[in-house]
Formats: C-alpha cells, structure tokens, sequence
C-alpha cells in the first residue's frame, strides 16, 4: 500500500501540469452552444498537438500507452486547470477503445486518428425511447441489402449528435434470435440523407442532447463492428469504458465545486450555522470517500485486470454527492443561487440528470446487488 | 499509487480469517455473550500468533507491523466478533507506544506484546466515560476531556465495570488519577481510533455477508426476497457504507505508518465514517433478516450491539466530524 504517486506517476503529473499552466484553455464560452463545441474542438486540437489528446491510448495508435493511474491523474489535472473535456471525448473514450478491442486493421487504420486528431467526432447511438434502463431492448432496425444494410428507427440522448460524422449504433439485425442475441454494432456516417439530428431540449433549457431519427440509413457491410449478431457485447466493452472513464474528472470538478461553496458560505457569514457547516462537512466526506474508493478502483484494475467491488459504486457515489452539493448551495445562499441563469441555478438542474445518464442509480444497484453480492436477478 | 493490501498483508489476512472462522463461530460466540466472559483459549491462540504486539516494536518485543497489518487483523476480528481483549490491549498498547516514557514503554510494552498482559482503553470525559477492557485490565489508559491522558494501574484505580449492551467485551468506568502519558496523546488518540474503525469495518462486512445469505434463502411470494429491489438495493447501500468506511480506514491506517500529516484528518474521516456505516449497516442486516433479525436466537444482534458500542468508543461520529470542521477551517472563526 502506498498513497502517493510513484516517480514516474509524478513526473506525468508535473509535465501535465507544466503545460496546462503554459496552455490555457481561454474563457469558456457562455451562453452560446455552437461556441462552445468549437472552443472544446480548438482545446482537443491543441492537445493534439502535444501528444496529449489520448494519453490512455496505445503508443501505437498515437496515445502516450500510460497506465489507468496516469490516466485518472490526466483527468484529475484536466479538472483542476478548470479545462473542458476534450470535444471528441466520446470517441477517445469510448469508440476508440471499442475498435482497438473488436475492430479488424482496416477499421483501426481508418477511424483511430480522425478521432485522435478531432477531424471526425463521434456520437452514440444506444438509448432509444422504449429501451432505457433495458438497453438489449432496442427496436431500430437494420435491414440487409446487398453490400449495405438501411437501417430504421429512432435513437434518443445522443450528445453532439449535430456535430458528429460517426454514430456508434445499436441496432437489431435478427427478430427472431433472443433479445440480446440479435443486436449487431455499426458504425454509421451521421452525414447522409437518411440521417436526421434533432435538438432536445432540457431541464436546464439548453441542448446538450438530440433525437436521432433513422430513416432507411445506409451503412456499408465493412461498417459493422464485431460482426453480425454480436452487438450486445461490443456495446458492454463501450458501456464499460463509459463508466470508468469520467470519475476522476467528475470528482474533482464536485471537489472544486464544493470548495466554491465552502468560501461563498464563509463571505456570507454561514459559517456560523452549526447545522449548513457540518452539511458542508458530511458532503466533504462523501467526496473524500468517493476519491479514495476510486483509486482502490484504479489499483484493482491494475493488479487484477479489472475492478473489485468498489469499482461499481464510484457513478452512484458522486451522481448522489452532486445532488446533494448542489441543493446544498441553494440552502447556503438562498434566492441567489435560484436567479435564472445563475451558475448555481445551473448545477442545480444539471445535477438532476447525474443520477439518470450513465446508467440510472436504480440500475447501477441492480449491478451491485446482482454482480457483486450476487443475489437473485432482481423483480 | 498501489491502494491495496500487499502479498504479505493478504496473507495475515486470509490466516486470521481461517483461523477466526474455525475457532469463533457462531456457537462460540453465543457462548461467550451469554455468559459475558473472554474466550481464553482463543486469547492464548492469537497471542501465541503474535497479533497482540502485531504493530509494537520489536525491540519491545512486538513484530514491529504497521498500523495497516493491524486493522487487517482487527477487521477479521471484528468481522468474526471474536471474544478476545484484542482491541483495549493493542488500543493500549498504541497509546503507550506513541504517548508513554521510555520507563512506561519498557514496563508495559513487552507484556502486552506477548498477550500476557491485556489492557483497556477510552475516554474519560465530564459528562461520560467509556472505556473498553479486558475483563481483567492490567493497564489502562484514559484519554482525558481536554487532550491529556492518564495511565493507570487497577492499583491506583477504582474500576466499575459498565454492564453494556455489548456483552462481548467489557467496558469500565475509571476513576482514580494514575500517571500522565506525556507524549503525543493527540496522535495516538487518533491512531486508536483509527483501530476502532477497522473492527467496525469488519462487522459492516460480517453483517452484509450475513444479510446476503439470508435474502438468497428466505422466500416470500415463492420467491427469494434477495430478488425483490427494495431488499437487493437495501444490500446494495449496505456494501456502498462498508466500502467507504473501508477505503477511509486504510487511508488513515497507511498515513499513519507513512505520511503523519495526512493523519488528523485521515483519522477522523475514517472514525466519522466507520461509525456512521457500522451503525447503518447492522440496523439493515437486522431489517434485511426480518423477523428472525429481530430475535434473541439470530445472531445479528450481537453485531448491532458492538456497532453502537464502536461508534461511540474514542469519539462518535459527531464529534469527529466537529473536528474535522475545525482541520478544514468550515468554522465561524476560520
């Protein structure tokens, strides 16, 4: 057990950091979402640049081949330096490490640097209006012809979907095989006719979502990934980089945000309240315990090759410290933190949505209660 | 970064549990609750194994482990309520090794290193105090209201047993002035705590392993109850409060073996929060048993018993995160 970082894991750290310092982001557009994608865009290029854009990644499609430690600190030092996640982050997080998995050498040496360098963003296509929670349960369909499929339907959550030239889909290719079996994975181009993006607005009155709407879409027979029938299982290898990807960045932008609070509290003299200190205390301890239990994660992957039981509770535990913090803040300052367009205001509906996106905290119990303490599947 | 347990430390792991799954069972254990007395035997065993002076020095005659060794062993004694003076003695022994005189360390050191003397240790305060013993204390020490702590032999002492609810270990209440321990008092307060919380992390993971046995077995609706969402997510948030606890545990545990300034806050997140999940988790092991948890022939309520006892022992939840407040500056004065 050691609770630093090793010389080589310090050495990453300081380097980043160097660099952050001298490479600022810039100010973060407000208000404008178009702005805002090009500013995350401009931010990935430059990390591009300098070899920075997907640390985690094997030297050998253009990453730096460092370990899930450095990789978590990436994320840490990124959220420290108040930087945006880079604007091709599902691709680097997500289809990257899904294609070095399942795709052949001609789908890695097409897609891996477009995404690298942020020419060509990427977007997923799972959610759809009648399978949430039970994603196996998809309907969009994907019909053989020829040389392509067309395929059918309607996907929901899909963010950047308006800028994105490829969708990673989920769709079923067999009725009649069981519901998990008859799901194949494509990867389709977004810039086509039968491809039709529709902005969905939300809580926060913001788009950070679209409607996809797949209407006889074309995708050419060497796009499907892992094969025909195997969707199900690309899509866990996706799911799973989904959830381990984010929690370092997550808990350090809730730490900065609750040390935001701890100082707005004590300018306004709350400080003194026995009863909104100890809340600030209690949400200090969540987001200690959640930090730490992360990089238990972090070494059982290591060690182990994939996380221990700690590794499912990380999403639960900050989606629900997120919350709390920022119903807190309206406690802690009132009517201000509720001014439309407030930044607190802000975070306070965002934050509903932690415990949905990502798997719902009702389906991450179910993985807890069914994967880790194995108990009957749940009713 | 490596927050795990090393080769060695799973292997003092995996010899404590065996041999505390074959010597303090459950029908041991009853036993020993009923008639409120110490196995002897078994205090004889693991002190033959050395885990009394597991983390004391070796010039001192203990094995010169750290802390993190130590709360291996405490979880798997905790997680097997074993009915041994294991947490007052190597709580003392903490105490005297941090705070004590090179006089104290060398008098009382070596015997509690060897199990041959067994100790007790708390906090005497103004309104109340609570101390947790051996069932015959040879020293005793007692962190007193405002920081300072005595050491006090059962000669210059007058001792009360305080018949708890907890009838697997004693506690005392002690009167009587002995003599001060004049080092660190601070550091080893925290650090016995620290103790504390690692054998309450035990019985969070004893009660969950319990509870999850129990809703695989019972049916309800021909159905295993562990199937029904509002008894598998009740298991669910039992594993989220022990895991926490956990992960604070070894943090605080590491620090205070290898980087002391993290330790005031360290230890007082991990007492705060072992104190606050053993109190949750063994209420909902009783909850997830039913009926059955709520009899004296299950044996969940001898967990529920120590939780309460461990909570409140060196400090509850409460004051711990006062303090805490303090270290982080959320305070009025700050």
């Amino acid at each position: 057990m050691d609770l630093t970082f090793t010389a080589s894991e310090s050495a990453f750290r300081d380097e980043l950091r160097t660099w952050l310092a001298e490479n600022p982001p810039g100010p973060e557009p407000v208000g404008d979402e178009e702005a805002h994608f090009a500013w995350r865009r401009q931010w990935q290029r430059r990390l591009y640049d300098a070899g920075w854009a997907a640390v985690h990644w094997p030297t050998q499609y253009g990453g730096r081949g460092v370990g899930v430690v450095e990789s978590a600190i990436f994320f840490e030092e990124l959220g420290r330096a108040n930087a945006p996640l880079p604007a091709n982050v599902l691709g680097l997080l997500l289809g990257g490490p899904t294609l070095m998995l399942w795709g052949d050498d001609a789908q890695k040496e097409r897609y891996l640097a477009p995404i690298l360098s942020c020419e060509e963003i990427w977007c997923q296509g799972f959610s759809e209006p009648d399978a949430g929670s039970d994603l196996a349960a998809v309907k969009t369909k994907a019909v053989r012809d020829g040389d392509v499929w067309r395929v059918t339907g309607q996907k929901v959550w899909t963010s950047i979907a308006q800028h994105a030239k490829w969708c990673m889909l989920l769709a079923r290719t067999d009725n009649q095989a069981a519901k998990h079996k008859g799901l194949t994975y494509f990867l389709l181009d977004m810039q086509q006719e039968g491809v039709q993006v529709r902005p969905l607005r939300q809580i926060t009155g913001e788009s950070e979502f679209n409607e996809l709407f797949l209407d006889g879409a074309v995708v050419p027979h060497e796009n499907l990934l892992g094969g025909e029938g195997n969707g199900w299982r690309v899509a866990l290898t996706t799911l799973m980089n989904e959830r381990a990807g984010l929690a370092f960045f997550l808990q350090v932008r809730m730490r900065q945000l609750l040390d935001r609070l701890i100082v707005q509290a004590r300018e306004r003299g709350r400080l003194g309240d026995p009863l909104l200190a100890d809340r600030l205390v209690g949400l200090h301890m969540k987001s200690e315990a959640l930090r730490l239990t992360a990089y238990r994660g972090l070494t059982a992957i290591e060690k182990y090759g994939q996380p221990g039981p700690e590794g499912s509770l990380t999403k639960w535990m900050w989606s629900q410290a997120n919350q709390e913090l920022c119903q807190l803040a309206v406690d802690v300052l009132g009517p201000e933190a509720l001014r439309e367009g407030a930044p607190w205001a802000y975070e306070l509906l965002r934050s509903r949505g932690n415990t949905i996106e990502g798997g719902t905290t009702e389906i991450l119990k179910n993985i807890v209660a069914e994967r880790v303490l194995g108990l009957p599947k749940a009713r | 970064m490596d927050f795990d347990l090393s080769d060695e430390q799973r292997e003092i792991q995996s010899t404590a549990k065996e041999l505390l799954s074959a010597r303090s069972g459950a029908a041991v254990v009853r036993t020993a609750a009923e008639a409120r007395s110490e196995n002897g035997a078994l205090w004889q065993e693991v002190s033959g194994l050395g885990w009394p002076g597991i983390a004391i020095e070796e010039h001192h005659g203990g094995q010169g482990l750290g802390l993190v060794e130590l709360c291996v062993i405490l979880e798997q004694a905790g997680a097997a309520l074993a009915p041994v003076p294991l947490l007052p003695s190597v709580g003392v022994a903490l105490m005297i090794q941090r705070a004590g005189s090179p006089e104290q360390q060398q008098r009382w050191l070596p015997g509690l290193a060897s199990g041959e003397l067994r100790g007790a240790v708390g906090v005497r305060g103004e309104s109340a105090c609570l101390i947790a013993s051996a069932s015959e204390a040879d020293v005793i020490v007692a962190v007193e209201q405002g920081g300072s702590a005595s050491l006090l032999t059962p000669a210059q002492a007058q001792i009360e047993p305080l018949l708890s609810i907890d009838p697997l270990r004693s506690y005392i209440e002690v009167t009587g002035e002995g003599e001060p321990l004049q080092g660190d008092v601070a550091t080893g307060a925290l650090t016995v705590a620290v103790a504390v919380a690692a054998e309450s992390v035990g019985v969070c993971q004893r009660a969950l392993e319990m509870s999850v046995s129990y809703v695989k077995e019972r049916k309800q609706f021909d159905t295993p109850v562990g199937a029904f969402q509002a008894v598998s997510h009740r298991c669910a948030e039992m594993l989220l409060h022990t895991e926490q606890a956990r992960s604070a545990v070894y943090q605080a545990a590491w620090a205070t073996d290898a980087d002391q300034e993290r330790l005031p806050a360290a230890a007082r997140l991990a007492k705060a929060l072992a104190s606050e999940a053993v109190v949750n988790v063994t209420a909902s092991a009783i909850q997830a048993h039913g009926g059955i948890g709520f009899t004296w022939e299950a044996d969940v309520h001898w967990l529920y018993k120590r939780a309460q006892l461990n909570a409140e022992l060196l400090g509850g939840a409460t004051e711990h995160r006062r303090a805490l407040a303090e270290l982080l500056g959320i305070t009025a004065a700050a």
